[in-house]
C-alpha cells in the first residue's frame, strides 16, 4: 500500500523543523506564563481579579513584554543603547555564546546521527581544553602556527575522549551513555587535578591555568570593544565540514547507513567497527575544538567551570537541530541569544535568569513529543491519531538522527 | 454460530483498507478470504477480532449486533483467533499458556491449573490432537504448537476460528495434517474463517472463497475453480502461470562449499558439514522449513557469520574468513530474506538504497565524495528499469510496498557484474505481480551464465525456479534432487528423511516426479 503523494501542506506538517519551531514558541508561551506567575504586581494585581480584571491582564502583559523585550535587547539589538557599539554589542555577544555551544553541538549530532547518544560533549571538550591550554602556555612560536597548534590539539584531546568510547562500544557492546557519562566524570576530576598540579599557575593557590600565551589566542575580530573572536570563524567552517561530512561524503553516508539501520549497513559491506569508532572520533574532536574556544578564545586561561554546562546545553542544541548540521546552526544561535539575553533580562526587570532554563528545558520536552506539540497547535492529522502502527522508531537516536 | 459482516469499512486517513466488504460465514463451514498481500484480509480480521474499531459498518452474530472494544469482547462472544505468529510463552507448558489471560482459580484466588489440563485433555482427545498439557511449549514442533493455538480457543468455547495464513510455518505434512484438523472442527459445527494465498490448500479445504483485492470483495469463488481462474480474480488481471522456463543442465563448477559447518552462541551446529556445489547458468534451490540453516548458509557465503569451519571458493577463491566488503566486491549479489532488516534502509531515498554497496566506489564516488548526480540519475535510470512504483527516487524507502522494496535491492545487486547471485525468500511478502516479474529477472540473470542460489520455503517457488533442488533439515542436506522432483519426496526430504529414503517412499506411490504438463504457479500463490 503506497502512501498517495503528499501535497506541500501536508508535508510541512509533518517535517521535524516545523516541530522545532512551535516547540520553541510553546516553550516562549509558557515561559511568559511563568513570568506573570512569578511577577509581583501581577500577583497583587490578582487579589482583586473579579473587581477589575483588566489590571491584572495589562500587569501580567507588561511582565512579559518586558521581561521578553530585555532578553532581545540583550541578545540581538539594543535599541536603547546611545552608541552604535552599545547597539551591536548584544548580537557578537550572542554570536561569542553560540561559538563553544555550535561546535560541541555538531559532534553530537553527528554521534546521534551514527545512532549513539553522545552524553559526552561535557568530557570531551574538557580534554579539548586542557590539551589547548597545554599547547598554549608552554609553547613559545609564532601566532599563526602556535594557533594552529593549539586547535589541533583541542581537536586530539576531543578526539581521544570520543574515540575510547566509540572504541569500547565497537569492541564490547558497551552502552555509549554510560560510558560517556563516566568519561565525562573523569575529565571533570583530571581536570580538578591538573589545575592543582601540572597545569597550576606559578603562584598561585587556585586552580587556575597561566594564561595562555597571545600567539596561541583566538584574535578578537570587530577590535577591543566586542569579544568576539575568530573562533567563531572556526565554528562556522566547522558547520560548512560537518555538512559535507553527513551529506556528500562516503563516510556520512556510512555514518548515517549505521545509525539507520545497523543490519542492513553490515550486510552491505560497511565496517560498522570502523564506522562507530570514527563518529566518535569525529564527534568528540568537534567537542574539543569547543575546548579551545573557550581557553584560547574568551577565558584566556583554564579553570575548573570551563566547560560551565555548555556539553549538556550541546546535547539539547543538537536535538533542537534535528542533528542536522545547519539546524544545529541555527540552534546554537538561538541558545547564544538565551545565555546573552538572559541576564540583561534579570539585570533589567528583575527577572530571574532561571525562566531561560526553565524555557530551554521545555524546549528540549516539547522536541521529545513531537505529537503533542502538533496537538497543541491542532496540527495532527487524523492518519497518525488513529492507526495503530507506530510511524517512527521510538528510541531516541533514531528519532534524533531520522530526519535529514 | 452464523457471523455477518456488513458495509464494513476501515480507513486510516485517506487509505481505505477495507471498502464496505460484506461477509456471512454460516456454522460449520470453512470461508476462505483469499487475496494478495497487503489487499486488506489483516486488517478485516483485526476488525472482527476487536483490535481496530471499523469506520463504518456492522458486525452481527446469530442476527444480533455486537461492537467489540478489544480481543476480549471478541473471545467473550466466542471468537477464536490463531495468529501467523504465535502469541505462547515458549518457557510454560501447554496448560500453563491455556490458562494465561483465562485463569481459573479455586478460592483466595489460588491458581487452579487441574481444571485448564483437563479442559485440554479433553479438547485434545475430542479432536485427536495428541498434546500433552504438561509438555513446554519450546519443546514442540511447529505444527503442535499450532494446535495449542487453536485449543487455546476451543477452550475458551470459541465456536468461530479465524486462522491468519496457518500453513505459513507448516512443513506439507503439517499441513496435511492440518487440514485434517480443520475437517474435524468443521464436522463438530465451528465455523472457520481460512486465511491464505496459497491456492492449493484453499481448494482443498474451503466451502466458499471470498476474493479480496484493494480492500473490496471482487467475487465469490467455487472451491473447485480452477488454479488460473483464482489467480487471476485475486490479482486482477490474467496470470502467466508459467514462466516457460527451459531447464539448465549449468556449465563449470564456480561455487564450491565444502565441510561448511556454522556453530550459533550456544555451540549447537546449526549448519553441520555441509557440502554443495553451484554450476554456471544453473539455478540450485535450497528447501527447508523456516530456521533449518538456510540462512545460516546464506549468511556464512556473505561473510555475514561467525563461527564457521570449512571451506566456500568462488572460482577458486576462498570466500571464508574475508569481509562483507571484499565478498561483495569479488561479485557475489545478495539478496537478504528478511529484506527490511538487512536489504534497504527505510529511512534512506530510493536514491541512496540503488546504491547502499558500491556507496564508496567509481562511479557512485570520487575520492571521499559522493557524487549526487550520479546517484540520482543511477535512480531514475533503475527505477524505470526495474518499473519501481514511486513518485520520486527522492522518496524514503519505506513509503514503498514489500514488491517494489524488493526490486530496489535487485536493481542494486544487478548494476554490479556477479559472479554469484543469491536471493534468499526473494518473494516473501511480495505481490503476485511483482512475483513474476522477479523470477523472470532471476532467470534472466541464470542465463547470463551466472551461477544462482534461490532459498526458499515455498515449494512452489524451488520447484519453479530450482534446476536442481537442495533439502536442509536440522543444518544437514538431506540430499540435491533434480528440478522436476514431486512434492511428496520434497515434503518427505524436508522433514527429515534422505533422498533415497524418500525417492524410495514415493516411488511406492509411484509419484517420484511431477508430471511436465502440470500447470507451475508462481512461486507462493498456488
Amino acid at each position: 500500500m503506497s502512501s498517495p503523494t503528499r501535497t506541500p501542506l501536508q508535508r510541512l506538517r509533518r517535517s521535524g523543523a516545523l516541530v522545532s519551531v512551535l516547540a520553541i514558541l510553546a516553550s516562549f508561551i509558557v515561559g511568559g506564563l511563568l513570568i506573570a506567575f512569578t511577577d509581583k504586581a501581577t500577583t497583587a494585581a490578582a487579589g482583586y481579579f473579579f473587581a477589575r480584571p483588566t489590571d491584572m491582564l495589562a500587569a501580567a502583559w507588561d511582565a512579559v513584554a518586558g521581561a521578553y523585550a530585555a532578553m532581545f535587547r540583550g541578545a540581538v539589538f539594543n535599541y536603547d543603547a546611545t552608541s552604535f557599539v552599545g547597539m551591536v554589542h548584544p548580537l557578537t555577544e550572542t554570536l561569542t555564546a553560540a561559538t563553544p555551544l555550535l561546535t560541541a553541538a555538531l559532534g553530537v549530532a553527528i554521534a546521534f546521527r551514527a545512532g549513539l547518544f553522545n552524553i559526552g560533549a561535557q568530557g570531551q571538550l574538557i580534554l579539548g581544553a586542557i590539551f589547548s591550554t597545554w599547547v598554549g602556555f608552554t609553547l613559545e612560536l609564532a601566532w599563526p602556527l602556535h594557533l594552529l597548534l593549539v586547535v589541533l590539539g583541542a581537536l586530539l584531546g576531543g578526539a581521544l575522549w570520543g574515540g575510547i568510547v566509540g572504541w569500547l562500544k565497537a569492541r564490547t557492546g558497551a552502552h555509549e551513555v554510560i560510558l560517556t557519562i563516566m568519561l565525562n566524570y573523569v575529565a571533570l576530576n583530571l581536570l580538578g587535578y591538573l589545575l592543582n598540579n601540572a597545569l597550576q599557575r606559578e603562584g598561585s593557590t587556585n586552580p587556575v591555568s597561566p594564561v595562555v600565551n597571545a600567539s596561541a589566542q583566538y584574535p578578537l575580530l570587530l577590535g577591543s570593544d566586542f569579544r568576539l573572536h575568530l573562533g567563531f570563524l572556526v565554528a562556522v567552517a566547522a558547520t560548512a565540514f560537518a555538512w559535507w561530512l553527513m551529506n556528500r561524503s562516503t563516510l556520512g553516508f556510512e555514518i548515517r547507513a549505521v545509525g539507520a539501520n545497523r543490519a542492513a549497513a553490515r550486510t552491505s559491506g560497511i565496517d560498522t567497527f570502523k564506522v562507530t569508532v570514527l563518529a566518535m572520533v569525529i564527534a568528540g574532536a568537534l567537542a574539543g575544538l569547543s575546548g579551545a574556544a573557550q581557553v584560547n578564545g574568551t577565558e584566556k586561561f583554564l579553570s575548573e567551570s570551563i566547560a560551565a554546562s555548555i556539553g549538556f546545553d550541546a546535547i539539547t542544541v543538537a536535538l533542537l537541530g534535528r542533528s542536522n548540521p545547519i539546524g544545529v546552526f541555527f540552534a546554537a544561535l538561538l541558545f547564544g541569544a538565551f545565555r546573552a539575553g538572559g541576564v540583561t533580562m534579570q539585570i533589567a526587570t528583575g527577572t530571574p535568569i532561571d525562566i531561560v532554563l526553565v524555557v530551554q528545558s521545555l524546549i528540549v520536552l516539547f522536541i521529545a513529543a513531537p505529537p503533542l506539540v502538533r496537538a497543541m497547535f491542532g496540527l495532527n492529522d487524523r492518519r497518525e491519531k488513529k492507526s495503530k502502527k507506530p510511524k517512527r522508531a521510538a528510541g531516541a537516536p533514531a528519532t534524533v538522527g531520522g530526519d535529514q | 454460530m452464523k457471523l455477518e459482516l456488513q458495509g464494513i469499512t476501515k480507513a486510516f486517513g485517506d487509505f481505505v483498507a477495507n471498502d464496505s466488504i460484506d461477509l456471512v460465514v454460516e456454522p460449520g463451514t470453512v470461508h476462505t478470504l483469499l487475496g494478495e498481500n497487503g489487499a486488506g484480509k489483516s486488517t478485516l480480521m483485526n476488525v472482527l477480532f476487536g483490535l481496530y474499531e471499523p469506520t463504518a459498518g456492522r458486525i452481527l452474530i446469530d442476527g444480533e449486533p455486537v461492537a467489540f472494544r478489544g480481543p476480549g469482547d471478541a473471545m467473550a462472544h466466542g471468537i477464536g483467533m490463531v495468529h501467523q505468529h504465535f502469541m505462547l510463552v515458549p518457557v510454560f507448558t501447554v496448560a500453563e499458556n491455556v490458562a494465561l489471560g483465562d485463569e481459573r482459580t479455586r478460592a483466595a484466588g489460588i491458581l487452579d491449573l487441574e481444571q485448564t489440563r483437563r479442559a485440554v485433555r479433553e479438547v485434545s482427545e475430542r479432536y485427536g490432537f495428541n498434546v500433552d498439557p504438561d509438555a513446554l511449549v519450546e519443546d514442540l514442533p511447529v505444527g503442535v504448537q499450532q494446535r495449542v493455538e487453536i485449543i487455546k480457543a476451543l477452550v475458551r468455547k470459541a465456536d468461530l476460528l479465524i486462522l491468519d495464513e496457518p500453513t505459513a510455518v507448516l512443513t506439507p505434512r503439517e499441513t496435511d495434517e492440518l487440514i485434517d484438523i480443520i475437517g474435524q472442527l468443521k464436522a463438530a459445527g465451528t465455523a472457520i474463517i481460512f486465511i491464505s494465498h496459497k491456492l492449493r490448500e484453499v481448494k482443498a479445504v474451503s466451502d466458499t472463497i471470498t476474493v479480496i483485492r484493494r480492500g473490496k470483495v471482487v467475487g465469490t469463488a467455487d472451491p473447485g475453480a480452477d488454479a488460473t481462474e483464482l489467480a487471476s480474480l485475486m490479482v486482477g488481471r490474467a496470470v502467466d502461470l508459467s514462466l516457460g522456463r527451459q531447464h539448465s543442465d549449468g556449465g563449470d563448477v564456480s561455487l564450491e562449499i565444502r565441510d561448511l559447518t556454522v556453530i550459533d552462541e550456544l555451540g549447537v551446529p546449526v549448519l553441520d558439514h555441509v557440502d554443495l556445489d553451484v554450476r554456471k547458468g544453473e539455478i540450485l534451490a535450497v528447501a527447508g522449513v523456516q530456521g533449518n540453516g538456510q540462512t545460516e548458509l546464506v549468511e556464512a557465503i556473505m561473510g555475514l557469520t561467525e563461527r564457521t569451519s570449512g571451506s566456500i571458493r568462488l572460482e577458486g577463491r576462498e570466500l571464508l574468513g574475508r569481509s562483507v566488503k571484499e565478498i561483495i566486491n569479488s561479485g557475489v549479489g545478495y539478496v537478504p530474506e528478511d529484506r527490511s532488516t538487512d536489504g534497504v534502509i527505510g529511512s534512506f531515498s530510493i536514491a541512496d538504497n540503488l546504491v547502499l554497496n558500491r556507496y564508496d566506489r567509481a562511479p557512485v564516488a570520487k575520492g571521499l565524495a559522493l557524487k549526487p548526480a550520479f546517484i540520482a540519475e543511477n535512480a531514475e535510470e533503475k527505477v524505470r528499469e526495474f518499473d519501481i512504483r514511486t513518485p520520486s527516487a527522492q522518496n524514503t524507502a519505506s513509503t514503498l510496498s514489500g514488491g517494489n522494496q524488493q526490486k530496489v535491492v535487485l536493481a542494486r545487486e544487478f548494476s554490479r557484474d556477479l559472479q554469484l547471485f543469491i536471493a534468499a525468500q526473494p518473494t516473501r511478502g511480495v505481490d503476485v505481480g511483482s512475483i513474476e516479474f522477479l523470477h523472470r529477472r532471476i532467470l534472466a540473470e541464470r542465463d547470463k551464465d551466472i551461477p544462482v542460489i534461490v532459498v526458499s520455503t515455498e515449494l512452489d517457488e524451488v520447484a519453479e525456479l530450482g534446476d536442481r533442488i537442495a533439502v536442509l533439515f536440522h543444518g544437514r542436506l538431506m540430499g540435491i534432487v533434480p528440478g522436476n522432483t514431486s512434492r511428496d519426496v520434497l515434503g518427505l526430504m524436508m522433514a527429515g528423511s534422505t533422498a533415497e529414503e524418500a525417492l524410495a517412499e514415493a516411488g511406492r506411490s509411484g509419484r517420484a516426479t511431477t508430471d511436465s504438463d502440470e500447470p507451475q504457479l508462481p512461486g507462493g500463490i498456488a
